[in-house]
């Protein structure tokens, strides 16, 4: 266990200096003169060169590059081109609501998306079985910016129940994590279903029953157990996901988290506000997908006692 | 195959029908401007009612999903194309270059897809064709590692170890058994990406990423009329309903394509 979390932990070297040679050559390439949308383009020549050099924007592309590496080591990631904030402390503060969104978005995914896909593989092939199909095929093809808009046309125009937007408490959490749950809770309907279908068949599930278990008890304590494990790797890459910032979800309803920090960044071209989100998106999605692959490690007894007997 | 599968076949071949033959068959100029009959609701003028500025919605969704569709398509085609050549490639040659290949791949895939496309997106001037190549930039990988899961399993199967021994070049084992033999496959992936791809092209459309303006693309005229969601609702609700109908008709057919062919992803 220790000799495979050691060559995980390994492989990240190359992985996030591949990544930020990408976000670095990106945004580098992006078009438009910073240093002119920041002072407009009738500015003095000299005001113009004075912030260039300070930006570091005048030396050459692999000192630039290192530099921002070495700084990246240290937790820096550079100031705002516009509000001269250093990005690593904005997005130390847009962290927890964008960690509070995923996190509600997950309460609501797991348990109904569980829920249809047991209930969905137990009945397969009745019409409970196709009526859950449809709609969770149908869940991950509507796109979550025009759900989200209907979402909160319904409850908070027309019923007035909740905010339509805003950053806060539990009612202004409702919404976003209805939206953002809805394309997770299909997929985890689907995965459910299909991974219980698959073991619906193995033998130890016929063993099982006939030794005239309850049905109930086989499903649950068999059956559901084994399905865990795959499960566990979807909620986590989809939670993984979510912690990137939902752009879209988080755009529609003004929730200040990461996702609407990139999306602003991107709209003034503000580059060290657009690499650190990528950079931090990744860095995230990397190490839960890292914790994931741990936790299916330990959650599955073959792959721990053959790590263990080796 | 399933009836819903042929269904989505008949529905995705009218919507295209009637977003490609749009210029014939509209009864108004797209981005014509009309300010005598700004936000009109749904009626006997206007089927689907008007925008902000007049014009006619019904007219703006048919021509905006001539957009969205290629813009999918073609993306879809580009990532296959690439996706296809190195799967194979990597499976077949092996070695390091697999490695390296594979190395590459799971760099790709462990970005955040949607990120990445943004990124991308950002970089050139934006368009449709930034679009297609944002997509198409992201999907290829996904392609590539299960085409070479699968060539790895085909290319020790004793077709192939004879077609060897019959003296078959290299390159005619690679395109002539070889990659027939991924055909289902790619259909699938293909019937269960694209739906994937028309939800990321209106997606970018919608932050202003894709087509731009008066152009209208289904993605972005959800984006202009939003702050209009509860006054003129059906400027919103249209274009929306037809990217969820074809993206759900794509994902139908992958998921019967699935089905008929029994291919496991």
């Amino acid at each position: 266990m220790k000799k495979y979390l050691a060559k995980k932990l390994l492989l990240l070297i190359p992985l996030l200096l591949g990544i930020t040679s990408l976000t670095f050559t990106l945004t580098k390439a992006l078009p438009g003169d910073p240093v002119l949308s920041m002072v407009g383009e009738r500015a003095q020549p000299e005001v113009i060169e004075k912030i260039r050099r300070e930006l570091g924007a005048d030396r050459s592309i692999f000192i630039q590059y290192f530099g921002y590496v070495r700084l990246l080591l240290k937790g820096e990631f550079g100031r705002s081109y516009y509000t001269n904030r250093k990005v690593f402390d904005d997005l130390l503060i847009k962290f927890p609501n964008t960690l509070k969104l995923a996190l509600g978005a997950m309460v609501i995914a797991v348990p109904f998306g569980l829920f249809l896909g047991l209930l969905s593989a137990c009945r397969r092939g009745t019409m409970t079985d196709r009526i859950i199909s449809s709609l969770s095929v149908t869940g991950l093809s509507i796109p979550v910016f025009w759900s989200g808009l209907l979402i909160m046309l319904l409850f908070s125009l027309k019923l007035e129940l909740l905010p339509p937007s805003g950053t806060g408490n539990i009612e202004f959490l409702v919404l976003p994590s209805i939206t953002l749950a809805l394309p997770a809770i299909a997929t985890l309907t689907r995965v459910t279903r299909t991974t219980l279908i698959e073991i619906f068949a193995m033998p130890f599930v016929t063993t099982a029953r006939a030794k005239g278990i309850k049905e109930s008890r086989v499903n649950i304590l068999h059956v559901f157990k084994n399905a865990l494990i795959p499960l566990v790797t979807v909620i986590g890459l989809d939670f993984g996901s979510y912690l990137n910032g939902a752009v879209l979800t988080e755009t529609i309803f003004g929730w200040d988290g990461m996702g609407r920090f990139t999306m602003e960044g991107i709209i003034k071209r503000d580059y060290p506000v657009i690499m650190g989100c990528i950079i931090a998106g990744t860095v995230m999605l990397v190490l839960i997908n890292l914790l994931v692959d741990v936790l299916y490690h330990y959650l599955d007894p073959r792959i721990r006692l053959y790590e263990k007997s080796r | 195959m399933r009836k819903a599968g042929k269904v989505s076949i008949a529905l995705l071949f009218l919507i295209s029908l009637l977003c490609f033959a749009a210029p014939l068959i509209c009864p108004y100029d797209p981005d014509m401007i009309n300010l005598d009959s700004i936000k009109e609701p749904p009626g006997h003028q206007h089927l689907l009612g008007t925008d902000n500025k007049g014009r006619d919605i019904l007219s703006r969704v048919l021509h905006g999903g001539r957009i969205s569709i290629s813009v999918a398509l073609i993306a879809g085609f580009l990532s296959i194309g690439v996706g296809l050549m190195v799967g194979v490639f990597s499976g077949y040659v092996g070695g390091r270059i697999d490695t390296a290949l594979m190395a590459l791949i799971d760099l790709m895939l462990s970005f955040p897809a949607f990120l990445l496309a943004i990124g991308i997106s950002v970089v050139f001037p934006p368009g449709i064709y930034t679009v297609m190549i944002a997509i198409a930039a992201v999907g290829w990988a996904s392609f590539a590692r299960l085409i070479r899961g699968h060539v790895l399993t085909v290319k020790d199967a004793a077709f192939i170890e004879s077609s060897r021994a019959i003296g078959c070049s290299q390159i005619r084992i690679l395109f002539v058994h070889v990659m027939p033999q991924c055909i289902p496959l790619v259909l699938v992936m293909t019937g269960l990406k694209l739906g994937g791809y028309i939800l990321t092209e209106a997606s970018l459309s919608f932050l202003g990423l894709g087509a731009q303006p008066p152009t209208a693309t289904w993605g972005s005229m959800i984006s202009a009329n939003r702050a209009y969601i509860s006054s003129a609702p059906w400027m919103v609700f249209f274009p929306g309903l037809m990217i969820a109908i074809t993206s759900l008709c794509f994902n139908m057919l992958g998921d019967a394509l699935r089905d008929k062919y029994d291919v496991r992803i």
